[in-house]
């Protein structure tokens, strides 16, 4: 993410997350659920389940205008960040955050640079699986970046999302979406309890959101 | 017709208006905080506002309005349909075709009026083919399941659908350039039956109909809100080229058909374990959950005119 877009939300990712949220909504109908969590502008972290490149577009089409301008989406630097015109659509219009996860430089560390967009006061889209869920499970283990990410800023509050149907409206290496229905659950917040271990917490975190899925019995 | 257009108009607006002001009064005099039939009464008062001028903007815009008006309604309540079916990766083709070539292509069909293709385009071409596409994939995983399905999705939600504009193209002697008037007709003693049932269900309802399939409709609902649907159609027979005792009959055909619609919808539901196909209207669900009853009646109605009216 570069410096000015940190600070000023510009014109073109206006337009970019007025028209992707526009594109969400023809397509899937997104709607919200809130159960457990409501609309705020508390400073956040959004961790979702993730089977699509579509899914942070789906979750931030539920956000409000205003929340949508601090809000960013941690994306893959490995993929994103490969060609120029990758990085301006990651970086300049969608305003993701890209981190690698193979890292060897000090400034690289990943979990450094969340931080320092957290410090801004900004909110993240973070998806803990660390890569698309191509398998037959319904999530993955989490990696332990929301754990760390929580034991630096506790006041940051974690809302668990499921991320409905998406799977089926952009499968693996299809381009063109089918419309589907997705509605996006919006879960309890959860929080490092005192004294808890890394593991348990991950664990305890993953279990809550699957348990925000609506329809467990057939995510086909 | 714009004489008959306007006595349409300002009934739906009166009949609106005395509904929003029944429940406004029901809302000010019951106990706070108001029940979930409350509370949904006049989510579904104001939604019959919107869907209302939803149909008159397109009404306006004759043909054209209306053939873009339900290909929307096909859009909406195909991907409610298939969102609700199991699909497979290997389908996503089909789907996207179902979408992109199926809806597009049969209201061009409605539109340029060519009714030889249009009655066997999804029964005869899609039929056959759709599957074809499904087996070259190879995944025979649920497979007839799957074909079914896609099959079903079409059908209710594109093929019985595409039949409202279709009236346009049907050529009643002596009642030529009133077609949208047809339309009108349909639309209200059907979706009319819908709420007549609902109001005489919940004054009168004791009987259940199926307690399987849909608990909420009642011997007393259906009865009450066939005869007077029917009334209705007699009523407004004066925008049709039926006499009234045929108007009467046409509506209470018409409205037969949307209550068994309504109990097809009810049993697909039930057997994929939801309430509402969707969330696209508040307080109704979702386009299938309003339109189930005109996708039965709609084909019937249509055959019925092109049988005994049309030369």
């Amino acid at each position: 993410m570069s410096k000015l877009s940190l600070t000023t939300f510009t014109l073109l990712q206006t337009v970019t997350s007025v028209g992707l949220s526009a594109l969400a909504w023809v397509v899937t109908g997104v709607r919200p659920i809130w159960n457990g969590s409501l609309p705020s502008d508390r400073q956040r972290i959004y961790f979702a389940n993730h089977t699509s490149h579509g899914d942070f577009i789906l979750l931030s089409a539920c956000l409000s205008e205003k929340e949508r301008a601090v809000t960013h989406a941690v994306a893959a630097g490995e993929y994103w960040g490969k060609s120029r015109l990758r990085r301006f659509i990651a970086e300049d219009m969608l305003s993701s955050v890209l981190i690698n996860r193979q890292w060897t430089r000090p400034e690289e560390n990943p979990i450094e640079i969340m931080l320092s967009v957290l410090d801004q006061g900004h909110s993240l889209i973070l998806f803990p699986e660390g890569t698309r869920n191509m398998t037959e499970e319904p999530l993955l283990a989490f990696r332990s970046g929301l754990y760390n990410l929580s034991m630096a800023q506790p006041e940051v509050e974690l809302i668990p999302c499921w991320i409905e149907n998406m799977s089926r409206v952009l499968p693996k290496g299809q381009f063109l979406p089918v419309p589907l229905l997705c509605r996006v659950v919006f879960g309890a917040p959860v929080a490092v309890a005192p004294g808890e271990e890394r593991r348990a917490f991950l664990e305890r975190a993953h279990a809550t959101l699957l348990a925000l899925n609506p329809r467990p019995e057939r995510d086909d | 017709m714009r004489h008959e257009i306007s006595i349409l108009i300002i009934g739906l607006l009166a009949v609106l208006t005395t509904a929003s002001i029944v429940a406004a009064i029901l809302s000010a005099r019951a106990p706070k905080p108001l029940s979930s039939t409350l509370v949904n009464l006049t989510q579904r008062i104001n939604a019959w506002w919107v869907m209302v001028v939803l149909i008159t903007v397109a009404f306006f815009f004759g043909r054209d309005g209306m053939t873009i008006l339900f290909a929307l309604i096909s859009f909406a309540a195909l991907r409610e349909f298939v969102t609700l079916t199991h699909t497979s990766r290997s389908d996503h083709w089909v789907l996207l075709g179902m979408f992109g070539i199926i809806i597009p292509f049969q209201y061009w069909l409605v539109w340029t009026a060519w009714y030889g293709l249009f009655v066997i385009f999804i029964p005869v071409y899609c039929f056959l083919l759709m599957p074809a596409i499904t087996a070259l994939h190879g995944d025979t995983e649920r497979f007839l399941e799957r074909i079914a399905a896609q099959q079903w999705a079409v059908m209710i939600s594109v093929y019985c659908v595409s039949h409202v504009p279709a009236l346009l193209t049907l050529n009643v002697p002596g009642f030529e350039g009133r077609n949208l008037l047809l339309i009108a007709f349909l639309i209200i003693v059907v979706q009319g039956s819908d709420v007549l049932q609902y109001i005489f269900g919940k004054l009168f309802g004791k009987h259940r109909f199926s307690p399987n399939v849909s608990p909420s409709k009642t011997w007393e609902g259906l009865i009450g809100g066939l005869v007077s649907a029917s009334l209705l159609g007699a009523l407004l027979s004066f925008v049709t080229p039926f006499s009234q005792l045929q108007a009467a009959a046409v509506a209470f055909v018409a409205c037969s058909m949307g209550f068994l619609g309504g109990l097809v919808a009810s049993a697909i539901k039930r057997d994929q374990g939801v309430k509402d196909w969707g969330h696209l209207i508040e307080g109704h669900g979702g386009m299938m959950d309003r339109t189930d009853s005109l996708v039965f009646a709609a084909p019937v109605f249509f055959h019925i005119v092109r049988y005994f009216w049309t030369v």
